[in-house]
């Protein structure tokens, strides 16, 4: 039996190839990308890795993209890339990417946007677009083996149709296994923004969350923040994560 | 490696000269914290110098805003990987926050500390000699929460993780001791023309 002991390891992000295993629309503007990589033996959900392409003159871009997947023992992980007007690495993976394509990575970054079990709940989760992403991840490593911590997921988007995972998310909820999805759609009849009625609603069937995250743009993570710390939570357990200006 | 296919958006050499490795030029004002902006009150707002645990000046929101006032003007870079060309800051510099303490810097290390907990650690040889400031004011108006107002460490040489935001003072270390995400795998100097982002780059 061993005993207990609390190793601290420097933790060092090399660059490392992934070749790109599998490609599937998710909605108008997003796809997944199943890569297969080495640090796919070693993540917590919520994290993001750094992705670096290379143009045949050794001209490289960098973006960060957060993992959408948990750890199961494939040797691969999956990122969920959104197509961006005039986007330099999103517009190559959106446009041109292809099974077998060889790109670069390094992480898993971002340990203080991350969630396991052993970290406490009930869980409060709250995305703008596609901030749902590593969210998505800690919904997903729930399911996998902490089914009993209730959990929410606020989810403003404009449509439908662009909710990302919206059929697993909708499953999730209505199976009522401890979970359940409020979904505010901004452009359609009869839609919403996420406001206080929808957060304390929310509040009202999770009970007091000891873990909040919220990822969006600028514009829904403030907003968001500033609800759910008016509801009366804590602003020391709720992390955020924001996408571009 | 070679990506397949991949190409690249260049910059024109003007703004690639002014971009380091791996940054990307915007024109917005991103916005990256770990979590909500902290609530700040400028009647109850203190900046506190510490040598360790023992204080060794503090000033009120009206004491800091008497101090002698720095200005400067110039790109700051991020380690999420934008870069802002142009952004003009206002505030007390390092040089004259010690001046005004009547002291020289007891050690060679700090850790800014903020309202909502964030540190981060910078050499105190990076911050004497005008390269930085506590600044209260961005593109001549005060600084917005977001951007963390009211005051905020500029140090815009390093990556601006480094620039801590809703500042509440600077705590002079005997070692180089890591902050927030210093522990977290990002590296202990941060300089983006060596593209420091994370330990061991």
């Amino acid at each position: 039996m061993s005993s207990a002991i609390s190793v601290t390891e420097p933790i060092v992000f090399r660059w490392q190839p992934a070749e790109i295993i599998a490609i599937a629309p998710v909605t108008p503007w997003v796809k997944s990308f199943r890569l297969r990589c080495d640090l796919a033996h070693n993540y917590r959900a919520g994290q993001h890795v750094d992705v670096r392409l290379t143009a045949e003159d050794g001209y490289q871009a960098q973006r960060s993209y957060s993992i959408a997947s948990v750890q199961d023992g494939s040797g691969t992980l999956e990122l969920m890339v959104e197509a961006l007007p005039d986007g330099e690495v999103s517009g190559w993976f959106s446009l041109c990417a292809e099974v077998g394509d060889r790109v670069e990575l390094r992480g898993p970054i971002g340990g203080s946007f991350s969630w396991d079990g052993s970290d406490g709940g009930p869980l409060l989760l709250a995305a703008g677009g596609s901030g749902v992403v590593p969210l998505l991840a800690m919904l997903r490593r729930r399911v996998q083996a902490w089914p009993e911590i209730p959990a929410a997921l606020i989810y403003s988007v404009r449509t439908r149709q662009e909710a990302i995972a919206l059929p697993e998310l909708e499953r999730l909820d209505r199976e009522g296994a401890g979970f359940d999805l409020h979904l505010a759609t901004t452009r359609e009849t009869g839609g919403r923004r996420i406001d206080a009625a929808l957060v304390a609603g929310a509040l009202l069937r999770l009970g007091r969350p000891e873990k909040v995250f919220i990822c969006g743009s600028n514009r829904f993570v403030g907003a968001a923040s500033d609800l759910i710390v008016a509801a009366g939570i804590a602003p020391g357990v709720i992390r955020t994560e924001r996408f571009g200006g | 490696m070679v990506t397949r296919g991949f190409v690249g958006r260049r910059q024109p050499p003007e703004t690639g000269a002014r971009l380091p490795p791996g940054q990307y030029l915007t024109d917005d004002f991103p916005i990256l914290q770990i979590g909500p902006n902290p609530t700040v009150d400028l009647s109850t707002w203190r900046f506190t110098l510490r040598e360790g645990a023992r204080p060794i000046k503090s000033w009120s929101w009206q004491e800091f805003e008497a101090l002698p006032r720095t200005a400067w003007h110039g790109d700051i870079h991020c380690v999420t990987k934008w870069s802002k060309f142009d952004t003009g800051w206002e505030g007390v510099s390092f040089d004259d926050l010690l001046a005004d303490a009547a002291t020289a810097a007891p050690t060679g290390y700090l850790l800014a500390e903020s309202y909502d907990d964030y540190t981060t650690n910078v050499p105190v040889a990076d911050l004497v000699g005008g390269r930085a400031m506590v600044a209260t004011r961005y593109a001549g108006e005060p600084i917005h929460p977001d951007h963390g107002g009211p005051a905020r460490l500029l140090v815009p040489h390093l990556y601006f993780w480094k620039s801590a935001k809703w500042l509440k003072g600077l705590r002079f270390t005997q070692t180089d001791t890591a902050g927030f995400w210093e522990l977290r795998g990002y590296h202990m100097y941060g300089d983006p023309w060596r593209e420091q982002r994370y330990l061991g780059d």
